[in-house]
């Protein structure tokens, strides 16, 4: 604890530097990293490593092998390279590996040395060969740029949405840039290259030679440069062995340190930390580290063993065979606490919790100390701060330890932010873990947020780690514990060597009706792995039936999609299912499928009622249906034809079709029609006049009306028209036509089936009382009474309401009776009434 | 407000609600993202149109398409690119696309939904506005609606509260019912821990009673109804009855204080309502003699206008009463009445049926005959082949061929068929009655099982003692809607269909009857008093009237409906009939 201080490295006055192991390398290489293609992800991503890979002997044991570790050097993927031979390595940001070969294809392979996909670089790529390559990363996504044979660039500034830029020549380049780099500057990804003495900017249109400002003169060649994490800064380094730095946009020079060794470094990074004032470079050799930044001097380390930097936000991880550490610029929190002799209010209060712990009075001191001040609550933030530096969670302890201390003496300090550090701690540190191997500084996790965090745990397939910090943290489900799951059974059905059941019950113990778990996005990953059967069995936990319609169609079970559509009740899937049948199956088979599924049937006759009614014919046509055939031929006849031969062959094929339905009413109806029709047919040539589509009863009017009444009666007799009907329709067409004596003559004929009550009210109905009391006399007995009142002789009606002794008559002859006129009836009436009583 | 004169009734939900929801949502389609200046009714004619962007609302039916995309190709042809947008109501289906996609036109039009599926007519009435859903569901059976109403229920759970106790009737209901709940599980934890405002809801299907639609109508909204067809709860009063040269739009809903006192009067009763209310009002008017000046100016500030108001709505339904009055003497409505009335109660059936002969013989009207045939099939269990033969023979000879696809509509719905041998009147009543004093039931289903797709209307209407005498006027010429039975007490008490058992059998109903009550009771005493009747494939104004009465009679209970269309007979028998296009 003495000296804690002890791996701190002071630049200039105000900055310090320290280096510490995060991991003893446990991966037992045999090769030399210098003898390997090297790619280290960023935010303690895995490494990937490429042995033997200028070797171009085929046989096998000489082959390149493909390695991947994660940053503790546990082993995650080992394959033989079979393909072309390989440029550049590097990791895309979702740690997709992106191997650059010679011929321009770049090979994507996943975390586990899973191929994922390929693609090409382009033409112009392939025809000149790639003759180097970088991969780097932009607000968009990840970007490949290519150097080749010919000297020229291509870029493309996302691999997720790739888009091949070539980029202009430069003039006069007739060797390879001793160095060159990709540049992300506004949104837009620029080249920047070193030919001997000379920079050159590439863009999309144009190649502009640019001179950075304050650079020493003697100049003859640039050896290496380095642009930061973000894109802000830019470091060179010159065959003098000066170096430059300044910001990337080449405007402004910030310092520069001659380090006096004029051997190229083989590597150079650049080394600061967020909102951190100080700017520092690291520059390697074989043997030899140096940390330089605006100081006289520099840190120098000595390296034992071959290493290889990896820039992080706020640092470098440095890796060598046995060793991984850390380097990176003391944090202010860390430096006003531990700087020997600080008096810094987080420093005072550090040592007075340790002071409490020994139970010393000092510690009220310090504390008191800290408090006149006024800057407890400052001592209690710096505390927490540093904790969350600190990679030891020994000391992580003793700071939040001394936090807590603090916070006691504190009235109002909100508690969120010490909670959460606690917190956030636990979760970086479970993380560190030597098995896990994903060494998160807390900036570098704040700045790649917990959410990504998780999906490179599930990434690595630690299912069961990232729950527990899902539940230790109590995210949402759906964010959470439930995605977590669905991404673990995704993975699941990846095993070939389960059975289908076992996957299929193994992953809906698991699972159960977590909410936000998608059975069918996990089914179409088994159908994807070619696990149909699986896929299937997954689907039934499925719940919504609408979910799984879509893949069952996809998987080609279209009538276990059809079932399921139709259990759903969403008509628009079972339509969609319908038409996805209808192309897949032969029109018999359709049509037998439909036959099974009523619904679906009448769902799709309705649509052919109005799109395709050779279709609907057909469909009754398959299932025998005469009945509905027949119907649909009369259909036909009025609304498809138009010629009369036309309609009546309609309701031909339509009565045959009653026949066969056995229908033979609807049959004789039709044969019926089809006579009515000719004849209408030939009543419009004969009398002129409109007859077509009229009904029977019509027709016989319009004849009557025209005065044709023998056709008439003709008619009447062909299609055995009852005589009820007949009279109905003569009295009514006769009194329309006000044919008085025809209607007389008519009623004189023979005796009214339908009495003469109807004569009587049709002639009032037209206003002839006189015609109506010729008629009133020959209604019938029971009928009588309504007779006369309706023909006005109230006198009459009552004396023959009287005669029957009918109640009922009486009353309505007396509600008939108004006024002084008829006073005498109604007296009578009352009178009859009397002794109907008495009797 | 609803009822003033009821002080214990419960509180209605807030149906305004809904209409500002579907308002709000109607003007962000159409202004905020197609600026439309002018509207024009979807009809079958091109339309004149000069505007850069036309704008459809249409209901999703193959036939709209097909107009769509005939005004698309047209201007297609004449060389005129504009927009085309088509707003769905209330929601796409996916044939409809497939029509514009076969038509080519998929491409230049854009689509949209709104979903407005209830429109509140009135204080207690929702309607749906899919008359189809009837013609759809109980003839083509096609399911596409019940997804719809499904979606309505779900919103109006999410509105006002997860429903305690559901109950329901027939085949639609329970699909309907299944649906819906499939969509709260989707969408969990929305409605819960929200206190129901609604205790009960019931889905009926209208397959269950047809007898009561089927009936004339006698309360007087009712029969405003059937004579001047009420439209989303307005109608069109002609010169006959506004006593002027002009037509009038009246809104009839319970705001209009003369209406709501009459609507669900026997129509025996509206005119002597209508003139003792005339008599109030000059009495109020009489008032003004006498009064000194301040008085005066306080009358004509604040009475007068609601006084000739009241006066204005007392002489429209005057007018209103005196136009059906005509109508109805001129069509012989006591022979009408009378006819039904023996077809409900099962006697004189010689008489009725030829009194239905004579009815179609003198070509009365193609709807009211047929309404009638369907009204003998139904009570008499089909009718006897020879009848059934000669009427429909009679039918067509009066009204036109084409009809006899009209009747195999009838007969594939259930409502004018044939009855098979062995299942006379009589036969079905000895084994009704066996069943109904036989406890153990179950033995004899399978007796049953021969009498499938019957209605068994005279047995289920012996067993509720539906058919109760003229005293009886709250129901519908005599006949007690079948629906008052049920919601009358029995399930609502029990909680339950139990002790309906047989009716429930008979009506064919076995398998698709139920309930669904929640454990928890969250449900305060005041939202248990509300009772939701949904309606699949609509109801009349006589039955809402009806049950309208019990809640009164039944005291504390208010029912509120959700209906899919106001109907009548009329509208029913259209929506079987098929007619020339």
């Amino acid at each position: 604890m003495d000296c804690y201080t002890a791996n701190w490295n002071p630049l200039g006055d105000s900055a310090f530097y320290r280096k510490y192991e995060l991991y003893s390398m446990d991966w037992d290489l045999k090769e030399e990293l210098r003898d390997c293609l090297v790619a280290a992800a960023p935010y303690g991503g895995p490494i990937a490593l490429l042995r033997n890979p200028w070797r171009k002997e085929k046989a096998a044991s000489v082959r390149p092998v493909l390695d991947i570790y994660s940053a503790s050097g546990m082993p995650l993927a080992s394959l033989l390279w079979k393909s072309g031979p390989v440029v550049s390595l590097g990791w895309s940001a979702e740690e997709e590996l992106l191997c650059v070969q010679e011929d321009g294809a770049v090979l994507v392979y996943g975390l586990h040395g899973d191929f994922r996909r390929h693609f090409s670089m382009g033409n112009e790529v392939l025809q000149n060969r790639v003759l180097d390559a970088r991969i780097f990363h932009t607000e968009f996504g990840s970007g490949v740029a290519i150097l080749t044979g010919a000297h020229r660039f291509t870029l493309s500034a996302n691999v997720g949405d790739l888009k091949l830029r070539r980029m202009p020549e430069v003039p006069g380049l007739q060797s390879a840039p001793s160095c060159w780099t990709a540049l992300c500057q506004d949104r837009v990804a620029h080249i920047l290259l070193a030919v001997g003495p000379d920079l050159y900017l590439l863009d999309h249109a144009a190649c502009s030679t640019v001179t950075p400002p304050g650079l020493a003169p003697g100049v003859s060649s640039f050896l290496q440069m380095a642009v930061s994490f973000t894109y802000r800064h830019l470091a060179l380094f010159t065959d003098t062995g000066y170096i430059w730095m300044g910001t990337a946009s080449l405007k402004e020079k910030l310092c520069e340190f001659n380090c006096n060794i004029r051997a190229a470094p083989k590597q150079m990074v650049w080394c600061s930390r967020p909102r951190s004032k100080e700017r520092a470079v690291v520059v390697a050799w074989e043997r030899r580290l140096m940390v330089v930044g605006d100081a006289p001097e520099s840190i120098q380390f000595v390296l034992d063993e071959d290493s290889y930097l990896v820039p992080e936000l706020d640092g470098v991880r440095i890796f060598s065979r046995s060793t991984h550490e850390f380097l990176h610029e003391v944090p202010a929190a860390s430096e006003e606490i531990f700087k020997i002799a600080s008096m810094a209010p987080g420093a005072l209060l550090l040592e007075a919790q340790k002071e409490y712990e020994k139970e010393s009075q000092k510690a009220d001191e310090y504390l008191r100390e800290i408090q006149e001040l006024g800057q407890l609550t400052q001592a209690v933030q710096q505390c927490i701060e540093a904790a969350g530096h600190e990679h030891q969670p020994d000391m992580q302890k003793s700071l939040l330890r001394a936090a807590s201390f603090g916070k006691c003496f504190l009235d109002r300090f909100p508690p969120d932010s010490f909670v959460r550090m606690c917190q956030d701690l636990r979760v970086l540190n479970a993380v560190r873990d030597y098995h896990i191997g994903i060494p998160l500084t807390y900036s570098q996790y704040k700045q790649l947020t917990i959410q990504v965090l998780l999906d490179r745990l599930v990434l690595r397939r630690l299912y069961p780690l990232a729950i527990q910090i899902c539940e230790y943290l109590r995210l949402p489900e759906v964010q959470g514990v439930s995605r977590i799951l669905a991404h673990w059974a995704c993975y699941k059905v990846q095993q070939k060597d389960v059975s289908d059941e076992d996957v299929a019950r193994a992953i809906n113990q698991k699972l159960g009706d977590t909410p936000g778990v998608s059975y069918s996005d996990i089914a179409a990953r088994a159908y994807g792995c070619g696990r149909t059967e699986l896929a299937i069995k997954l689907l039934e936990y499925e719940p919504r039936s609408g979910e799984q319609v879509p893949l069952l169609l996809k998987m080609k079970r279209s009538k276990l999609a059809l079932s399921k559509a139709i259990e759903s009740g969403d008509t628009d899937l079972v339509f969609t299912v319908l038409l996805h049948l209808k192309n897949e199956l032969n029109r018999g088979d359709f049509f037998m499928t439909l036959r099974n599924q009523p619904m679906a049937l009448s769902l799709y006759r309705q649509f052919c009622k109005h799109q395709e009614l050779e279709t609907l014919k057909d469909l009754y046509n398959q299932d025998d249906n005469h009945q509905e055939l027949g119907s649909f031929h009369i259909r036909a006849s009025y609304a498809a034809e138009e010629r009369i031969e036309g309609r009546v062959a309609a309701l031909q094929t339509a009565a045959d079709a009653f026949y066969k339905a056995k229908n033979e009413f609807a049959a004789k109806a039709t044969e019926d029609q089809m006579r009515l029709l000719r004849l209408q047919r030939r009543l419009e040539d004969e009398l002129g006049g409109q007859f077509l589509d009229l009904s029977l009863h019509d027709t016989v009017t319009t004849l009557i009306l025209g005065g044709h009444n023998k056709r008439a009666e003709q008619l009447a007799r062909d299609f055995r028209i009852p005589d009820k009907r007949l009279w109905w329709l003569k009295l009514t067409a006769l009194a329309d036509l006000e044919d008085w004596e025809e209607l007389e003559k008519f009623s004189k004929s023979k005796k009214s089936p339908i009495g003469y009550l109807p004569f009587v009210e049709i002639c009032i109905k037209q206003h002839n009382k006189y015609e109506a009391k010729k008629y009133a006399s020959r209604v019938g007995p029971e009928q009588k009474v309504k007779a006369l009142l309706l023909v006005g002789d109230v006198a009459q009606a009552a004396d023959v309401a009287i005669e029957h002794r009918n109640e009922a008559e009486l009353s309505l002859v007396l509600s008939h009776c108004t006024g002084a006129t008829d006073g005498a009836t109604a007296d009578k009436i009352q009178r009859a009434r009397a002794q109907a009583q008495k009797k | 407000m609803a009822f003033p004169h009821r002080p214990d009734a419960p509180e209605l939900p807030d149906f305004s609600m809904l209409k500002r929801l579907a308002r709000d949502q109607l003007i962000y389609l159409l202004e905020q993202q197609h600026e439309v200046d002018k509207l024009y009714k979807v009809e079958n004619k091109p339309a004149l149109s000069s505007s850069e962007q036309l704008c459809f609302l249409v209901r999703p039916r193959i036939k709209n398409m097909r107009y769509i995309a005939s005004l698309v190709n047209a201007d297609k042809v004449a060389g005129r690119t504009r927009k085309y947008k088509v707003i769905f109501s209330p929601q796409k289906f996916y044939a409809c696309e497939m029509v514009l996609e076969e038509e080519g036109i998929y491409g230049d039009v854009s689509c949209d939904e709104w979903a407005f599926s209830l429109l509140p007519l009135d204080v207690d009435l929702l309607s749906m506005e899919l008359p189809e859903f009837f013609r759809d569901y109980f003839l083509e059976g096609d399911q596409r609606w019940i997804n719809t109403v499904a979606q309505a229920l779900h919103l109006l759970s999410t509105l006002y509260g997860p429903f305690p106790n559901c109950y329901g009737i027939g085949r639609c209901a329970k699909m309907a019912y299944e649906l819906w709940r499939k969509l709260e599980e989707e969408e969990d934890g929305e409605t819960k821990g929200r206190r129901p405002e609604i205790g009960h809801i019931f889905l009926l299907d209208r397959d269950v009673d047809f007898v009561t639609a089927l009936c004339s109508q006698v309360v007087y909204e009712g029969l405003v109804d059937d004579t001047f067809r009420i439209k989303c709860g307005s109608v069109d009063f002609g010169p006959e009855v506004t006593s002027s040269d002009k037509s009038l739009k009246v809104l009839l809903n319970a705001e209009d204080k003369v209406f709501h006192e009459i609507r669900n009067e026997h129509f025996s009763n509206v005119f002597g309502f209508l003139s003792q209310k005339a008599r109030n009002l000059q009495a109020q008017y009489d008032r003004r003699r006498g009064m000194d000046i301040k008085q005066m100016k306080n009358f004509v500030s604040q009475e007068l206008k609601g006084l000739k108001q009241e006066h204005r709505l007392l002489s429209l339904h005057i007018g209103a009463c005196e136009s059906i009055m005509k109508k109805k003497t001129k069509q012989d409505f006591q022979e009408l009445i009378k006819t039904e009335h023996a077809l409900l109660e099962g006697f004189n059936i010689r008489e009725s049926t030829s009194y239905i002969e004579e009815h179609i013989d003198r070509q009365v009207s193609p709807i009211e005959s047929l309404r009638l045939m369907c009204l003998l099939s139904i009570t008499e269990n089909g009718l006897i082949p020879k009848d059934y033969r000669s009427l429909k023979t009679q039918y067509l000879q009066s009204y036109g061929p084409e009809h006899l696809l009209t009747f195999s509509n009838l007969r594939r719905a259930g409502l004018l068929t044939e009855q098979g041998p062995g299942d006379t009147l009589t036969a079905v009543e000895s084994k009704v009655s066996k069943l109904v004093t036989d406890k153990a039931a179950g033995k004899i289903t399978d007796a049953f099982s021969s009498l499938a797709k019957r209605s068994n209307f005279r047995a289920i209407s012996k067993k509720l003692n539906l058919v109760c005498g003229t005293g009886m006027v709250r129901g519908v010429g005599g006949f007690i809607p079948l629906w008052s039975t049920f919601l009358g007490g029995n399930v609502l008490e029990r909680r339950s269909w139990q002790g309906l058992d047989e009716v429930v059998r008979l009506l064919n109903c076995g398998d698709f009857a139920f309930t669904d009550m929640t454990k928890e009771d969250k449900a305060s005493s005041e939202s248990l008093r509300l009772i939701l009747v949904v309606f699949l494939g609509g109801c009349t104004f006589s039955e809402i009237s009806a049950l309208r009465f019990l809640g009164r009679e039944k005291g504390k209970r208010e029912f509120i409906f959700l209906t899919t269309a106001v109907t009548n007979s009329a509208r029913l028998m259209e929506a079987m009939s098929e007619v020339k296009a």
